[in-house]
């Protein structure tokens, strides 16, 4: 039995710690918020300059080549600092999703900028309120005789406003109702706006394609397949980032429970807030073992990856929305005030739930997995 | 990360994983014997063949065998449906005190019976006034030359009606605080002036006891650590406790649950394909996974010589109201039938009924959830104590219900 991160593994979580540390401060979120700064200038070239955008990117495309392991380590230390960049966006799906299903070509114009941070991609699926489907998407890539051209509207889209290229999923008349399409989003017939969002610190837009050019990623037809094999993967990673930032947020109201006293002793002595921050280190230690899990299928591409990243994601999802909302409620007033720093985690988490597919669809995905691996 | 044993694991498994099958009592074998008849006959055949009690050294009757080979056999064994609970407090509890606090003789003696089957333990602890706050208890012990004079009641005994020995806490002086009057020792359970009386529980079963004490007499060099040093030892066996009670497993699990939902319907439909229903059953198998994972990785602490963190603590508290839910949910599913409890007319003869009935003790014994809770807050988190009205006050002067 060897469940347990290197000691290689180990030190680069220290690294990224004291790096993100310094280079993303609460100040920073901060400033973010208050959109005084943004994070996807000098802290998203920086986070680049680490090579941590190139961490499981082949050598042969420009990245370090190393393991999904690596790349979880530094997941959780992004949302333990509540990072407030375009590190997932780029780094979890786009380039995932290249990784995926892009064609040698594509692979070779994108990868290498992906990795050095020279550019930056996204994702973009949502097309408005509820839950997308094959059936309700109306944007489409009609093919030209060179690539094709892309229609329809995407909103909201992450951080588009700083991205590069993105992968889009559009509907198709073939096979599974969808494809990915590849759009350069500096290109004609793709215009933009930005959008208020509950997490500030997190840019997205509103995206409208109008005869944009674009190109297949993956064959015609198998867009809902390969979406949810890269989401899947993504659902790793985003529940890494999900328990550090539920680590940060236990021990954020626990600092504090610490030290506020009220009747004469602190609040941190009181059974009421203590099993509270009991019962989030309990929501957080599952989580953590099942991104383990989860971490584990990733990095062998094991069979049970559907069921392990719906496992690592329900309960990522479970543990920070706890931990979020009790953080505020052990601060009391304070907590709920601007000034205070509680708010990060409570806009964070809540963003998190539902970039890549709501609770209601994991644990959907979760039971679709375990009875079919029980079947198997 | 992977989930392969090392080569020296692997080899303690393999040869662990033959024994087991040439050895394990057939079902014939075990006919007409009772629980304890049954437990004592294959705990007997492991301790011939030297695979009682893994991690005891050689001379106390076990096999001198690392943690983790502990861990590899359990396993191993897990595959089968072998007998074996009535050992698990005399094993688990009382011989790590033993092993502690006992003298060379007495370790001689006793742990080797203990580690064969031949005799079996209870843990005389908790008391009508003392449960959570075990350090309150009453049961008085008084020094009468060479020997201690023993009066007084405890409850909750597991086991106490079949057993030989027991550990024992009491007070021996109500005039200091109480974690400094108490006095551990153990003893015969057919010492005179111990009486036994069974408690009959909620979910039928008679599990555990009252044992009162009138003038019971223990010599001397019973007792285990010195004069008012029982709070120590006891958080000897505590500890061994909370370990061997830890995962709070048994009960209904995932796979039950899906099997039901599979089969009874809602609205004409497979229950599993309801939405509600698929939320919290995914919700449970995140719980079950969980804990799992946090095994493993205790484990690969243990293979490793390490210690393991403190993520292990949470399985009590996960696992018991998690038992509980889902009985419940089951129960649910049958609608009013699941309102039997027959084991001829209840879904799967009644273990969901069974399950849901005896799910409350689990989240009481061996420290309630509450217990659990301030255990994590405290020790885990390091958060501060709640005060006590009763902190350096004599133990006699200490409020109490009563007076």
């Amino acid at each position: 039995m060897n469940f347990e991160f290197s000691e290689d593994q180990n030190l680069l979580r220290e690294q990224a710690r004291s790096f993100l540390d310094g280079e993303c401060p609460p100040t920073l979120v901060r400033a973010v918020l208050n959109g005084q700064k943004t994070g996807n200038g000098d802290l998203a070239k920086k986070i680049a300059d680490m090579g941590f955008t190139a961490t499981v990117v082949p050598e042969e495309h420009g990245g370090l080549g190393l393991s999904y392991y690596e790349l979880c380590v530094i997941a959780e230390e992004m949302g333990r600092s509540v990072a407030p960049t375009s590190f997932s966006s780029s780094v979890y799906l786009a380039t995932e999703a290249l990784m995926l299903a892009g064609s040698p070509a594509q692979k070779a114009a994108w990868l290498p900028k992906l990795a050095s941070g020279e550019a930056i991609g996204t994702f973009a699926m949502a097309e408005g309120p509820g839950r997308a489907t094959p059936g309700n998407l109306k944007t489409s890539l009609v093919a030209g005789k060179v690539g094709g051209k892309l229609t329809g509207t995407k909103v909201p889209v992450a951080d588009a406003s700083v991205a590069n290229i993105a992968v889009v999923v559009v509907k198709s008349a073939r096979g599974d109702g969808a494809s990915l399409a590849l759009v350069d989003l500096s290109g004609p017939g793709v215009s933009q706006s930005p959008i208020k969002m509950i997490d500030p610190t997190r840019t997205h837009s509103s995206v409208v394609f109008n005869g944009a050019a674009a190109e297949l990623m993956g064959a015609d037809g198998q867009g809902w397949a390969l979406t949810q094999r890269l989401l899947d993967r993504a659902a790793v990673l985003f529940a890494w980032e999900q328990v550090g930032g539920a680590q940060a947020a236990l021990e954020q109201a626990k600092n504090y429970a610490m030290g506020r006293y009220a009747f004469g002793r602190p609040i941190a002595s009181y059974q009421a807030i203590k099993h509270k921050l009991a019962n989030m280190y309990v929501k957080n230690t599952i989580a953590r073992s099942n991104c383990y899990y989860g971490a584990w299928a990733l990095a062998t591409n094991a069979d049970d990856l559907p069921l392990a990243a719906a496992t690592a994601r329900v309960g990522a999802i479970h543990a920070y929305e706890f931990a979020s909302r009790e953080d505020i409620q052990t601060h009391g007033g304070m907590g709920f005030t601007w000034e205070f720093d509680c708010q990060f985690h409570y806009r964070r988490s809540r963003l998190l739930s539902v970039n890549i597919g709501s609770l209601g669809q994991w644990q959907d995905k979760l039971i679709n997995a375990a009875v079919t691996s029980d079947a198997a | 990360m992977d989930f392969e044993d090392s080569a020296e694991e692997a080899r303690f498994r393999a040869e662990a994983s033959a024994w087991l099958k040439a050895n394990v009592p057939a079902k014939k074998e075990l006919e007409g014997l009772d629980e304890i008849a049954a437990s004592r006959l294959w705990q007997k055949r492991k301790y011939d063949a030297g695979w009682a009690c893994i991690r005891w050294p050689r001379e106390y009757g076990g096999r001198g065998g690392s943690a983790i080979e502990q861990v590899i056999w359990n396993q191993e064994e897990a595959r089968y449906q072998v007998p074996g609970g009535v050992f698990s407090i005399g094993q688990g509890m009382a011989a790590p005190t033993l092993m502690t606090w006992g003298a060379e003789d007495h370790k001689l003696r006793y742990l080797p019976k203990l580690a064969s089957g031949e005799e079996i333990w209870c843990q005389l602890f908790s008391e009508p006034a003392g449960g959570s706050d075990l350090a309150a208890l009453r049961t008085k012990a008084e020094k009468v030359g060479d020997e201690w004079v023993i009066n007084g009641q405890k409850i909750w005994t597991s086991g106490a009606h079949y057993s030989d020995y027991a550990i024992l806490v009491t007070r021996s002086d109500p005039n200091v605080p109480k974690h400094q009057g108490l006095t551990y020792f153990f003893l015969s359970m057919k010492t005179p002036g111990i009486v036994v009386k069974p408690i009959k529980q909620i979910s039928g079963g008679a599990n555990f006891n009252e044992v009162y004490f009138t003038d019971v007499r223990i010599p001397d060099s019973q007792r285990l650590g010195a004069v008012g040093q029982g709070w120590q030892v006891s958080l000897t066996t505590l500890m061994n406790e909370r370990a061997s009670i830890g995962a709070g497993g048994g009960g209904v699990g995932f796979r039950q649950a899906v099997k039901l939902a599979q089969k009874l319907t809602i609205d004409d439909k497979p229950a599993i394909e309801d939405r509600s229903i698929r939320a919290k059953l995914a919700d449970w198998f995140v719980q079950e996974s969980g804990l799992k994972y946090t095994g493993y990785r205790s484990l690969t602490a243990l293979s490793k010589g390490a210690i393991p963190g403190p993520e292990n603590s949470i399985g009590k508290l996960v696992g018991a109201p998690k038992n509980q839910e889902m009985a419940a949910f089951c129960i649910d599913l049958l609608e009013e039938h699941g309102a039997i409890w027959d084991e001829e007319l209840s879904e799967a003869r009644g273990i969901f009924q069974l399950s849901y009935m005896s799910s409350p003790g689990l989240r009481i014994a061996g420290g309630t959830d509450e217990i659990m809770a301030n255990i994590i807050a405290e020790r885990v988190l390091g958060l501060p104590q709640d005060p006590r009205a009763d902190k350096g006050i004599p133990f006699n002067k200490v409020p109490t219900g009563s007076n």
